[in-house]
Formats: C-alpha cells, sequence, structure tokens
C-alpha cells in the first residue's frame, strides 16, 4: 500500500471527522448548557442539507444554500426551543429527550412528504469540484474546502467563547445556571440563543457534507449515532473533546475502510468501548459535572 | 422609605411550610444582622427576597418596587444583590471571569476595566491572584471574591448568607471592615450570620427568627447586651 494513499484516505477521514465536529458540537453545546440529550439532532442534520438543497436551487448558488440554511434551521432550532422544549425544564431529564426522539420522526417523515423518499443527488459547485495536487497526493477540492469552513467555524467559535461576554455567559452558565440568575443574567434567553447555536451547527454540518453523499430522509440517522460516539468519546459537553474525537472517530473510520471495508462501521464504537475502559468520562471529560 | 421592606412572607419547600408571615423592614445604608438558630429560616428569607423559592407569598418590596412577581435577573438589576452561602464560585473560571460575571449583565456604563482595578485595590489578596482559577482560592479568599463579584456592579444592597463560615479569624475581622465602609459609601447590607457576636458588633439593627417566625426586633447594640434573649433564640 503506498503512502499516497494512505494520505488521502487520511485526509479522507479528516473531511469526515469535520462534518462530524460540527454536529457533534452541537449536541455537546445544547448538553453542556441545557442537560438536553437533543435526539433531533440527526434528522435536523439531515433538515439542514434539505434547505441547503432548496436554496441553492431557488437561487442557482451554492454559497446562498451555505449561508442560509444553517441560519434559517438555527432560527427553527430557538423556536423549537421555546416552543416545545422550555416548557419540560424542571421535570424529569427523559421528558426532553423523548420529546426530541418524536420530533426527529417527524422531520423526517415531514421531508418524506414534501421531498419524496428518494435520495436527491446534490451537484458539487463547479468553482470546489475537481482535485488539487497538493505533492503528497491529489485530494477533491471539495473536501479541502469543508475542512477550512470547519476550521473558520471552530476558530470563530472559539474566540466567541473566550473573548465574549456572551461566550463568558455561556461558559459559567454551563457550570452553574443559579449564580448567573442572581447575577442578573436572564439564563433562559441565553439557553434559547445555545439551542439556536447548536441546531444551526448541525445544519451546516448537513450544508456540508450534502454534495458528499447522496441527501436522503434517513442520512441524518447514521450521523446522529456517530456524532454520539464522538461526544462520549471526547467527554459529554466538552468542546475540545468533540473536536479531537470528532477527527479521531472519522480517520479511524477512513482508514479502517482502507483495510477492513465491511469493519469500517463498527470501528468507532470499537473505539468508544475502549475510551470508556480506560477513561468512563471520555478523553475530555470532567469526573464530576455541576 | 425602607430600603428594603419584607411583610407577610411565606415560603414553602415542595409541601413543607418553612416561613410564616416574615415581616421585617431595612432601612437604606444600614446593616441588618438576621440571627436565629440553624433552620429556623433566616437563608430561606434572603433567597424568597433574591427570587430562589420556588414559592413565596406576601410581599417584599425593594426601594419601593414589589418583587415577588419578578424573577431573580430582575432583581439583580435593580441593584439588588446576593452571595450565597456556598459561595459559587464558578470552576473554569479565573479570579478575573468571575469578578467579570459580576458585570455582564449591567448596561455598559461601567468600565470593566476600570471597575476591577478598583475592586482589586479593595481586595488584595484577589489583587496578587486574577489570573489563576478562582476555585483554587482558600475558603476565606473564595468567600471574599463572591462579595467582591456582587458588589462590583455597585448595588444599592447586598444579602449576605453566611460570609464569616469556616474563616480565619483574621479575614473575618478584614470583612468587617470591609462591611463598614460599604456601609459608609451608602450600600445596605442584611447580614445573615451564625457568627452572632461578630454580627450584631457589625450592625445597626438585629432581627431574630425562629421557626419561620421574627421572634425579636432590636437595635443590634441592645441585643448585644442581652445575653439571655441570644441564649433563647441563637444557642446552638
Amino acid at each position: 500500500m503506498d503512502a499516497e494513499l494512505i494520505a488521502m484516505q487520511l485526509f479522507s477521514g479528516i473531511a469526515l471527522g469535520a462534518i462530524l465536529i460540527m454536529v457533534a458540537l452541537g449536541l455537546s453545546i445544547i448538553f453542556g448548557m441545557l442537560g438536553v440529550v437533543n435526539f433531533a439532532h440527526g434528522a435536523l442534520f439531515m433538515v439542514g442539507a434539505y434547505a441547503g438543497l432548496w436554496v441553492a436551487s431557488r437561487t442557482g448558488s451554492f454559497w446562498w444554500g451555505l449561508l442560509v440554511a444553517p441560519i434559517a434551521i438555527g432560527l427553527f432550532g430557538i423556536l423549537i426551543e421555546r416552543v416545545l422544549i422550555r416548557p419540560l425544564y424542571g421535570r424529569s431529564v427523559d421528558d426532553p429527550l423523548l420529546l426530541t426522539f418524536g420530533l426527529g420522526y417527524v422531520l423526517v417523515e415531514a421531508v418524506r412528504i414534501v421531498f419524496g423518499s428518494d435520495g436527491i443527488p446534490f451537484q458539487t459547485p463547479p468553482e470546489l469540484s475537481g482535485v488539487a495536487d497538493l505533492g503528497i497526493g491529489f485530494f477533491p477540492v471539495y473536501r479541502l474546502f469543508v475542512v477550512g469552513v470547519v476550521a473558520i467555524v471552530l476558530v470563530l467559535l472559539w474566540l466567541g467563547l473566550e473573548k465574549t461576554k456572551f461566550g463568558l455567559i455561556v461558559r459559567a452558565g454551563a457550570k452553574d445556571p443559579q449564580i448567573m440568575r442572581v447575577l442578573g443574567v436572564d439564563i433562559a434567553k441565553v439557553w434559547l440563543l445555545v439551542f439556536g447555536l447548536g441546531v444551526g451547527l448541525t445544519a451546516l454540518g448537513g450544508v456540508l457534507a450534502a454534495p458528499m453523499r447522496n441527501v436522503n430522509p434517513e442520512m441524518g440517522a447514521l450521523v446522529l449515532a456517530e456524532a454520539f460516539v464522538v461526544t462520549v468519546i471526547g467527554g459529554m459537553g466538552s468542546l475540545l473533546g468533540a473536536v479531537v474525537a470528532g477527527l479521531l472517530v472519522g480517520v479511524a473510520i477512513s482508514m479502517t475502510a482502507l483495510v477492513a471495508p465491511e469493519m469500517a462501521t463498527i470501528v468507532m464504537f470499537a473505539l468508544m468501548a475502549a475510551v470508556l475502559l480506560v477513561r468512563p468520562q471520555g478523553l475530555f471529560g470532567k469526573k464530576s459535572r455541576a | 422609605m425602607a430600603m428594603l421592606e419584607i411583610e407577610g412572607l411565606n415560603a414553602w419547600y415542595g409541601a413543607s411550610h418553612v416561613l410564616h408571615g416574615i415581616s421585617l423592614a431595612i432601612a437604606p445604608g444600614e446593616i441588618v444582622a438576621l440571627v436565629g438558630r440553624n433552620g429556623a429560616g433566616k437563608t430561606t428569607t434572603i433567597r424568597s427576597a433574591m427570587g430562589l423559592m420556588p414559592k413565596a407569598t406576601g410581599s417584599v418590596r425593594f426601594a419601593g418596587t414589589e418583587l415577588l412577581a419578578l424573577p431573580a435577573h430582575a432583581r439583580f438589576r435593580m441593584g439588588l444583590a446576593y452571595v450565597p452561602e456556598d459561595r459559587r464560585i464558578v470552576p473554569g473560571l479565573s479570579v478575573r471571569e468571575n469578578l467579570q460575571l459580576g458585570l455582564v449583565a449591567t448596561d455598559g456604563s461601567i468600565d470593566e476595566r476600570r471597575a476591577i482595578d478598583e475592586i482589586a485595590e479593595s481586595f488584595p489578596r484577589l489583587k496578587e491572584r486574577l489570573d489563576q482559577e478562582g476555585v483554587t482560592l482558600s475558603g476565606g479568599e473564595q468567600q471574599m471574591l463572591a462579595i467582591a463579584r456582587a458588589m462590583i456592579a455597585k448595588p444599592k444592597m447586598i444579602l449576605l448568607d453566611e460570609p464569616s463560615e469556616g474563616i480565619m479569624p483574621v479575614l473575618v475581622e478584614e470583612m468587617g471592615t470591609l462591611f463598614r465602609r460599604l456601609r459608609d459609601t451608602g450600600v445596605t447590607l442584611l447580614l445573615v450570620e451564625q457568627n452572632v457576636e461578630w454580627a450584631l458588633r457589625l450592625a445597626d439593627h438585629a432581627v431574630i427568627i425562629d421557626q419561620g417566625e421574627v421572634v425579636h426586633r432590636s437595635t443590634a447594640a441592645a441585643l448585644l447586651a442581652d445575653k439571655a434573649m441570644q441564649d433563647r433564640y441563637c444557642a446552638v
């Protein structure tokens, strides 16, 4: 097996990991802040892909789809939090879980009714098609683009969390919502925005993934499973963990596909089991969280 | 007009009725000590004033405005601050960031850097440790940080739940000096304390709560002199 093939497969894994990071980050940030395990997250990834597709076909430009869909679906997420999830705070933790689980099915069926069950191919935008020679091998331009977009989003997210007032509120509020209340913060409003942000991130993942895979109503199910594995490996609620574990899982899947394709879907669970045996709280998880 | 006026306050934890018609009034710029046995309802009284009880009825007026229907964050924005007994220094955040939390809800009229510089002058122990993680401070320093965080936005009144608890005497004395200085700048303080003598030496007025009811009101000096009353309601 030559080095070039390994390099290409490695890169393919990084691109896959980049998509997983977008989904897992949203999942992790919502869980870390609101304590809600969002089972509709995969469906919202799929809805994001469809929204991107729809906007792109209406405007004739992939770029509009990339820009508008995550924002629109993020706003939709805000609506979901406000109308469906907020009434469940203070009740059993199972309630938001069951609600989002059901919501996921509703979204999948709704998309099926509107767009049909068959997959829709999503053309890679012409300016991003083709391959680029990076000296160590030929890489699809679109995947390079995906990795670049995710890297930019991660930097913006990091800056937002570490350098802004809102970021400080989010970091502190995830650890102790009650003290934020008595320091004058309307924490419910923060939760609303964080939920919208998390959903917007997964929708962005969906739009980015669309040209790399068939867009169909079921596409969120596998991604949700993968994103759960990523958040468990990285540590629930840890953003750094989601990033590291996302890359780890993406690369593991991709490299396994090279040597033993039939093992590719199992390898992430094996990885998760191995990590949990050594560190039950995940790679970057805290042992005790408030 | 009283700064804080509580009238006929009742509060419940689930089905258990813990406050039975508490009434007390605190004038602007005074320190009031709220004392009594463990479980008498002191903490519940200030938690009700701050909006942290699941169910409370009666009346709590702050600078003339009825508070009971308002959420806790709105009460803070009106100038009512609260230092909980467990301090609640946020883990993972530096001392400086914990102080910044005290300013996140302000309208931007307070210059953050200057406010932190000012507060650092009042708390030399924090000044040296601004970039250290807040929860790595000693218990007494964490208490100072919690107080500094509550006062950085310049509230009109601060509710303090057992600030002297578990703190070494030299820091307790420092805290007393700080509270007097705050009072002299016009800030009103309600001090829930188990350290009765210390609280009474600081305070202008004193209120004793027992089994969810006010059983005594007087000047702090009068209660300090009345050992029998102290023994009856405050003995551990």
